[in-house]
């Protein structure tokens, strides 16, 4: 009881942020649902019809926290193609289909859906949908309205646009296109200008301020007309009786053709992809660190639909701009979301005559900036950066997007991506074999939670490794082992990376292991792996795991090489790789003195078809002085190795609890119970289980048979360090 | 004392290159577990054959060695598992094929028909060396299954009998039994604290199987209790692969319900890809 009162409290000492910050985000809110809808070609009101029910039913229902909903940026090339060619009444139709889809999606809980799609198919699906509204909008931003078949004949008359806007002589064009490239330049340099007062209105509604400021100067001051062409001003924003009085009519009559049910398809495709992933970038910003309840949000979002579509709005999503606005202005619940709708009903209601004194290609030009924000060169360089094949599918999806549609659009991505992952493997089987097996394990070590994969991960399975990652709190360490897999591909070396920045966040670890003998073709972090049949000595790149090694080493002021070195005598004479053969060692830190040597290692036992190749972390200790050799154990592994050598378990004197924990064995009985004193004793029965060995000079310790992480790795040299010490 | 799981071996042999490796393991095995041998040859018999499989055996005569040599012909399968019936062999050994380049293992047709249909006991070898290679790690499932208690018995007896150091009993823990989807923080915290209530009841199982198990075959081996999440089955060999098992000890699938009806398929994945020497238990 105490607990909800407490949870009561803080709500209503949140509220006053949470007002402010609904507030700014309803400044963006308004002039972007104008123009979403109208870049559309649906009436400009109905994008705020959308912000309005998204933004109250999602507060009241949805499952995500800090989020914000309404009209999205991706749906607008969709929705022009829905409104086209079904008309306004009968898209409608086709938008309450799409939030029934939707709900139903969340009902039985797809909301993993997003999930098969590879992230350089969607880049280039976004790229496309940024140059379908570029495009479109470009001409009208400088007051040329032009109507054309194709998108790429948009795009190609650019150029056309321009000249014909230098060369108008109709004075109402020239102030119309002056106020669309003004409106476009305060998108541009809004970032770059850092002054506190400027930034307390987002860039947005300095346009949409200024052109009413504009219309009322000439209006009340100078007593003239509006110079602005009348045709490029917005028209149809009704009184906000009218929008309660005259609820449009919805045609059901084209249900039973097809473009109806590609018109819903594709709407509920971009819907959801756009939804999922903007809860999940939200979901990294959030102070709280709280997890959404994707599915829940997506029931929220169907409902918001179908509600939106009755009234004459659009499809609801989660759009990420202005969720991030609304972060950074200080919300902290849902009821932001809820105040941006009720701030946006308080400006329709008071304002929408004034709204009529903007100009269009002021509001295009927003619209264009978006647009380019999404099909940015900087997008196609980062993708070029991780790898040429992310090129190809990139410009494949993005190609077929514009020419053919959005739903062959992102298929052929799709295709083209499992096309390029058979070439690389060389080979149909690797995938064919292995897609339906349970290729994940996960369990818990003593502290922290184990996840091996084996034989690939791409996109077609990432779903299996997810829900097992899903299901770990993000205060936990986790350990992702790769080196039974053979190929990793981007997205899930991406989606990987934003997991590491989850748990770092939330204060737990995530560590990848075993893709360093894994071979790629650039140096970014999230480049495809694929295993290396022969390893290869000189690697193109480090990994992650690599690079935190080095930081590591930078940190503890050790030298770190991550060569494969051939060359380990010093290994020759442990007990412990009497049977093995040392294949090299890499990754090695060592210290100032040389004494204290880290290393990763790669062993084989057995021969020929009995080999078996085992990789492990391990630290060597070089010692001033000589002791007798012995080897430490917990589990009685090497029992019979020694026993075998004539070596039995050396009971130490009144340490009983030592002797029972632990295997001691060794030649030389009398002095290796001198050697073990009772504070060599006391370090070893306090400290973490290591296999311990000596070979008279110097020291081995390691822990398990697999790499250790990066956390691992910390403190098996702290144990070193600190055992050195206690020995000598 | 445990009753002798184990009286007779049986072992079915081509005259390939794996032939004297197949042999030398059948035959520890045999001393091992003290059974008399049956090395079955789908083929006509002749005099060659028996000179060549006697020579090999000759090496273990000093162990004082009981075996026999069955030669008939026929369809492999039938031969085999009529065989088995015949001489009351209740552990019958299959090689393992290896799949080329890639460092994976298989069962393969002939012997996955086998597999399916045999009624004894199970060993799939993918290693077989003519050196004894020690078995220091048994890897057994703790599936909530009647035959459970009888596989880690029998697992508990090998572990005896092939000195093995480490006895590793998994539990495989279905997703359907959390019960809980894992959509925020409320539904993650309940489906941890389910997770914790069925890692502990499992142990406790566990434990009382342990219990009834006489003390000289549990004191001389470590015991762990390892609580996997997966998929009942396949998991396990994964786990197997990673925690370098010698041996994998597994129930035979039950074909009851619908739901042991899909199991089978578990067992094909293992089958595709072992993990480590197979032995199934009926």
């Amino acid at each position: 009881m105490s607990k909800k009162k407490n949870n009561i409290k803080t709500f209503f000492k949140a509220l006053p942020k949470n007002i402010f910050s609904g507030f700014v985000v309803s400044l963006i809110a308004l002039p972007l649902g104008l123009g979403l809808a109208m870049a559309s070609e649906a009436p400009p009101i109905a994008g705020v019809i959308a912000a309005v029910v998204g933004g109250i039913l999602v507060s009241l229902l949805g499952g995500s926290n800090v989020t914000i909903a309404g009209p999205g940026n991706g749906l607008v090339g969709v929705l022009l193609v829905a409104i086209t060619t079904l008309g306004l009444e009968s898209a409608y139709a086709a938008i309450i289909c799409s939030g029934i889809i939707l709900l139903v999606l969340g009902f039985l809980r797809l909301g993993k859906l997003a999930d098969f799609f590879p992230s350089s198919a969607i880049q280039g699906m976004l790229a496309a949908i940024g140059l379908i509204i570029l495009g479109k909008q470009f001409h009208i931003m400088l007051a040329h309205r032009i109507k054309r078949k194709d998108t790429i004949d948009y795009l190609l008359e650019i150029p056309y646009t321009i000249n014909d806007a230098v060369h108008y002589d109709n004075t109402g064009l020239v102030f119309a296109a002056i106020a669309g490239v003004l409106s476009f330049l305060i998108m541009i340099f809004y970032s770059k200008i850092r002054n506190k007062y400027l930034q307390l209105i987002p860039a947005p509604m300095w346009i949409v301020i200024l052109s009413i400021a504009f219309s009322y100067y000439f209006e009340l001051v100078a007593h003239e007309k509006n110079p602005i062409a009348l045709e490029y001003m917005i028209s149809g924003i009704p009184e906000f009786s009218e929008i309660i009085a005259q609820l449009p009519t919805v045609n059901f009559s084209k249900i039973a053709t097809f473009p109806f049910w590609t018109s819903v398809l594709a709407l509920t495709l971009i819907a959801s992809i756009e939804s999922l992933l903007s809860i999940k970038a939200v979901d990294k910003l959030d102070p709280e660190k709280r997890r959404s309840n994707v599915n829940r949000d997506l029931k929220a979002l169907g409902l918001a639909t179908v509600g939106s579509g009755f009234l004459g709005g659009l499809n609801v999503v989660t759009v990420i701009a202005r969720s991030s606005v609304n972060v950074n202005n200080g919300a902290s619940n849902r009821s932001s979301n809820f105040f941006h709708a009720l701030f946006l009903v308080v400006f329709i209601v008071l304002f929408s005559t004034q709204l009529q004194r903007i100009p269009l290609p002021a509001l295009m030009a927003i619209l264009v900036y978006t647009g380019y924000k999404l099909a940015a060169p900087e997008n196609i360089r980062k993708i070029f950066k991780i790898g040429r094949e992310q090129l190809i599918i990139f410009f494949v999806t993005l190609l077929v997007t514009l020419k053919v549609g959005l739903i062959s659009g992102i298929a052929s991505g799709v295709f083209v991506t499992f096309i390029i992952h058979i070439i690389i493997n060389k080979s149909f089987g690797l995938f064919g074999r292995n897609l339906l097996k349970p290729n994940v394990l996960m369990y818990q070590e003593d502290r922290n939670y184990y996840v091996s994969v084996k034989h690939f991960c791409s996109f077609l399975n990432f779903y299996k490794l997810k829900s097992k990652i899903e299901a770990i709190p993000e205060t936990e360490d986790v350990i992702v082992d790769f080196s039974l897999c053979k190929f990793v591909d981007h997205t899930v070396m991406e989606n990987l990376n934003n997991y590491q920045e989850l748990f770092i966040k939330r204060g737990g670890h995530f560590e990848v292991l075993g893709l360093d003998l894994h071979d790629t073709d650039s140096k970014h972090p999230f480049a495809l792996r694929r295993l290396l049949p022969v390893p290869k000595l000189i690697k193109n790149s480090l990994t992650r795991r690599q690079k935190t090694i080095d930081e590591l080493a930078e940190d503890y002021k050790l030298n770190y090489t991550s060569k494969k070195v051939r060359e380990t005598h010093f290994l020759d004479n442990f007990l412990f790789f009497r049977t093995k053969k040392i294949n090299y060692v890499y990754n090695q830190l060592i210290d100032k003195n040389e004494t204290l040597n880290t290393f990763d290692i790669e062993f084989s036992e057995g021969e020929f078809i009995a080999k078996e190749v085992i990789r492990s972390t391990m630290l060597h200790i070089k010692l001033d002085k000589n002791i007798p050799e012995f080897t430490l154990d917990q589990e009685g592994f090497l029992e019979k190795v020694y026993a075998f050598a004539g070596f039995k378990d050396i009971p130490i004197e009144n340490h009983t609890d030592f002797s029972n924990r632990f295997y001691l064995l060794g030649e030389d009985a009398q002095a290796i119970q001198a050697f073990f004193t009772d504070e060599i004793t006391h370090f070893f029965e306090s400290n973490p289980y290591y296999h311990v060995e000596s070979n008279g000079r110097d020291l081995l310790i390691f822990g398990r048979e697999r790499l250790a992480s990066i956390k691992e790795i910390k403190a098996l040299y702290d144990f070193g360090k600190r055992l050195q010490q206690v020995v000598s | 004392m445990l009753p002798k799981p184990f009286k007779t071996i049986g072992i079915g042999v081509a005259f390939s290159p794996n032939l004297k490796a197949n042999l030398y393991e059948a035959a520890r095995l045999a001393l091992f577990f003290e059974c008399k041998l049956v090395i079955i040859h789908v083929g006509k018999t002749s005099e060659e054959k028996i000179k060549i499989l006697k020579n090999f055996l000759d090496n273990f005569k000093n162990e004082k060695l009981s075996y026999e040599i069955f030669f008939k012909p026929g369809n492999p399968v039938d031969v085999i598992l009529n065989a088995s019936e015949e001489k009351n062999i209740d552990l019958l050994i299959i090689g393992a094929a290896k799949r080329e380049k890639l460092f994976t293992y298989y069962v393969g047709s002939i012997a996955r028909k086998i597999t399916r249909k045999a009624k004894c006991c199970l060993l799939l070898l993918i290693n077989p060396s003519i050196e004894r290679v020690p078995c220091q790690h048994i890897v057994v499932n703790g599936l909530e299954d009647p035959k459970t208690e009888q596989t880690i018995a029998t697992a508990f007896y090998i572990g005896l009998k092939l000195k093995a150091e480490k006895l590793t009993i998994v539990e495989e823990i279905k997703q359907n039994e959390i019960d809980v989807n894992v959509e925020d923080d409320k539904s993650l915290r309940k489906a941890q604290i389910i997770k914790e209530r069925l890692r502990n009841r499992e142990r406790s199982r566990i434990n009382h199987i342990i219990e009834d198990i006489p003390k000289e075959y549990t004191q001389n081996i470590a015991i762990k209790s390892q609580p996997v999440f997966g998929t009942q089955g396949y998991s396990i060999g994964h786990y197997a692969q990673i925690a370098r098992a010698d041996l994998l000890i597994m129930n035979a699938p039950t074909k009851m319900s619908f739901w042991d009806r899909l199991f089978p398929h578990d067992i094909e994945h293992i089958l595709t890809e072992l993990p480590t020497d197979v032995l199934i238990i009926q």
